[in-house]
């Protein structure tokens, strides 16, 4: 996002009046374009304004790149970007083979992934939407839920692991659970600070027209808070993305962090640093559908 | 004089951080069926206020609101709310937002009655686009076009022209007036326009400076209808109402200085 922002910004371009001999010297520079572009049939023009747009990220991109190469030469285990692109070219040959539980391709163990974070976050909106809705709409509610909330958002998802394993006696729906935790406070703060910032205005229009309970919901109160129920929702996704892969490592099966552990107890540090940029390229994907979804919904 | 709406002592405390705040004491006013009745005070005095208390948003904390008989005990569709800022809800398109009233109160033709309505405040070609897509003006007329929809027995406009620049207030003061004559409405609209309010009703209602205010003064508006706007401008009859509403709003009521409303006459007129 802060690469879009600075996209944004333009540079004044300091303008005095041209030197006589610029007149002269430019319409000599003219003819002599003119001519470059009679003999070769090429026609110069000015760096389109997408080209640029372009040009700042993969900039910093490469700057990243150089910079990993530099650290690779300096000997250590850190592997540098040629071996692990050939790597990668190997891994992402056939991302969907199986051999058995513990050996399948990176392309199962993102999706396994994602079906993790997708089952835990679906509960996650199922309690915490409706739940946002009460404590926003009712005071009482909201003063009940405070100290809670207040109490165990700050708690490491992690921390609620064991319990999970205990409660559930496997791996699998642990680490659900892990991730059905964490993505709760988002969705539900978040739908309760949208309740609560409806303007009174809507609320006096269904009082004046006397709508039904249904009417106020459909009508009023959900497509209200709808932006922000999708701010929560991309907040928990966010930290849900974060935590299955600590999770993973924790419980291993199938799935991209214990992918990660597992190839850290190989020693095959490229596959660790092609782990990373797929966790980043599918959170960004995730991130970018969310919000082209947010997009969607907002109210001009 | 027969009182359909009838407002009696009535008195609004709002309990604040700061403690109580007597926002209007002692107010008393009947209005007949089909009359439009305009309030007029300085900025805080309280229209909105007594507006709401009649439209059942607030209750009275003194006194009582009769309508038709009957006692005003919360909103209903027996009046139809215009209010400040237009308050369409920008996920609707207008004919949706139109609809959304239709709905409550009519079962049958539910869509004609809204065609018809917006069709009433010239806004047919608009009918499906949204709040954003429209000017401020045509907001407005969505508002009293959702307002007519429920054909409320008492129409309460806050301000619906305040925000509008001359020329579509003018507009929408003419199309106003044809709208009531058309359907007989009874109207009670918070204006603090001078000329708006001299035009449009046939009393002007003048409110005294809050806190504890009340009504100052009613002035009664007896020039014929239909009027029209260009004819009245030089109208002798029309100047000195005007300038009666000035000097109350001016020489009596400055704004910002508390005054206290000269107790015996306001017993006087509370008569
Ligand atoms: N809910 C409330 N709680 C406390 N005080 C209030 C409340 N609503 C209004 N007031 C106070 O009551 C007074 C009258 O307010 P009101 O909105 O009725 O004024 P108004 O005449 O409509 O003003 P304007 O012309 O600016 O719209 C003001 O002093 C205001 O601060
Ligand atoms: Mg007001």
């Amino acid at each position: 996002m802060a690469a879009l922002a600075l996209r944004k910004e333009v540079i004044p371009i300091r303008t005095s009046p041209p030197h006589p001999a610029a007149k002269v010297l430019g319409e000599r520079a003219d003819a002599v374009r003119a001519r470059f572009e009679a003999s070769t049939g090429y026609r110069r023009t000015r760096a389109p304004e997408w080209l640029l747009a372009l040009l700042a990220p993969v900039a910093g991109l490469a700057l990243l790149v150089a910079l990993w190469a530099l650290i690779a030469k300096q000997g250590g285990r850190i592997p540098d970007p040629i071996t692990v692109a050939h790597a990668a070219a190997k891994i992402f040959a056939d991302p969907f083979y199986s051999k058995g539980p513990n050996d399948q391709g990176i392309g199962w163990n993102v999706l396994m992934s994602l079906k993790r974070v997708g089952i835990g976050f679906g509960m996650a909106a199922l309690v915490g939407i409706p739940l946002g809705f009460v404590i926003g709409r009712f005071r009482f509610l909201a003063g009940m839920a405070a100290p809670i909330i207040a109490l165990l958002k700050p708690v490491s998802p992690l921390a609620w692991l064991p319990i999970g394993l205990l409660v559930f006696k496997a791996a699998n729906p642990a680490a659900i659970y892990v991730i059905f935790v964490c993505s709760l406070w988002p969705m539900i703060v978040n739908t309760a600070v949208g309740v609560r910032q409806i303007p009174q205005d809507y609320l006096n229009v269904a009082r004046v027209l006397n709508l039904s309970e249904w009417k106020v919901f459909t009508k009023i109160l959900f497509p209200a808070v709808l932006p922000y129920m999708i701010t929560g929702v991309r907040l928990s996704i966010g930290v849900a993305w974060l935590v299955i892969v600590a999770a993973e490592m924790l419980t291993g099966g199938v799935g991209i962090g214990f992918w990660v552990w597992d190839e850290w107890n190989n020693l095959k540090v490229e596959h660790i640093i092609i782990a990373i940029f797929t966790i980043g390229i599918v959170g960004l994907v995730v991130e970018q559908a969310l919000v082209l979804l947010a997009r969607r919904f907002s109210y001009a | 004089m027969h009182k359909y709406l009838s407002i009696e002592s009535v008195g609004k405390t709002f309990e604040t951080k700061k403690g109580d705040f007597v926002a209007l004491t002692g107010i008393e006013l009947a209005i007949r069926k089909g009359e439009f009745v305009t309030l007029i005070g300085h900025s805080g005095c309280g229209k909105s206020t007594l507006l709401n208390l009649v439209a059942g948003l607030l209750k009275p904390t003194e006194g009582t609101i009769l309508l038709a008989d009957k006692h005003i005990d919360g909103p209903g569709p027996d009046r139809g709310v215009v209010f400040q800022n237009h308050s369409l809800l920008p996920w609707l398109t207008c004919f949706e937002n139109v609809y959304l009233a239709v709905e409550r109160v009519f079962a049958k033709d539910r869509k004609e009655r809204t065609h018809a309505v917006l069709e009433l405040v010239g806004l047919s070609h608009a009918e499906h686009k949204y709040p954003h897509e429209i000017s401020g003006g045509m907001k407005q007329r969505v508002g009293i076009a959702r307002a007519l929809a429920i054909e409320p027995k008492v129409l309460l406009l806050d301000e619906p022209f305040g925000a509008l620049d001359a020329l579509t207030r003018a507009t929408l003061q003419d199309e106003l007036m044809r709208i009531v004559e058309k359907t007989g409405a009874t109207v009670l609209m918070v204006t603090h326009d001078v000329d708006e309010a001299v035009l449009l009703s046939d009393r002007v209602v003048m409110m005294t400076n809050g806190p504890a205010a009340t009504i100052g003064d009613v002035l009664d508006v007896q020039l014929p209808r239909p009027r029209a706007r260009l004819a009245l401008a030089h109208d002798a009859r029309f100047m000195d109402l005007r300038a009666a509403v000035l000097e109350f709003l001016y020489a009596k009521q400055t704004s910002g200085t508390d005054h206290v409303f000269p107790a015996a006459r306001r017993a006087a007129l509370v008569q």
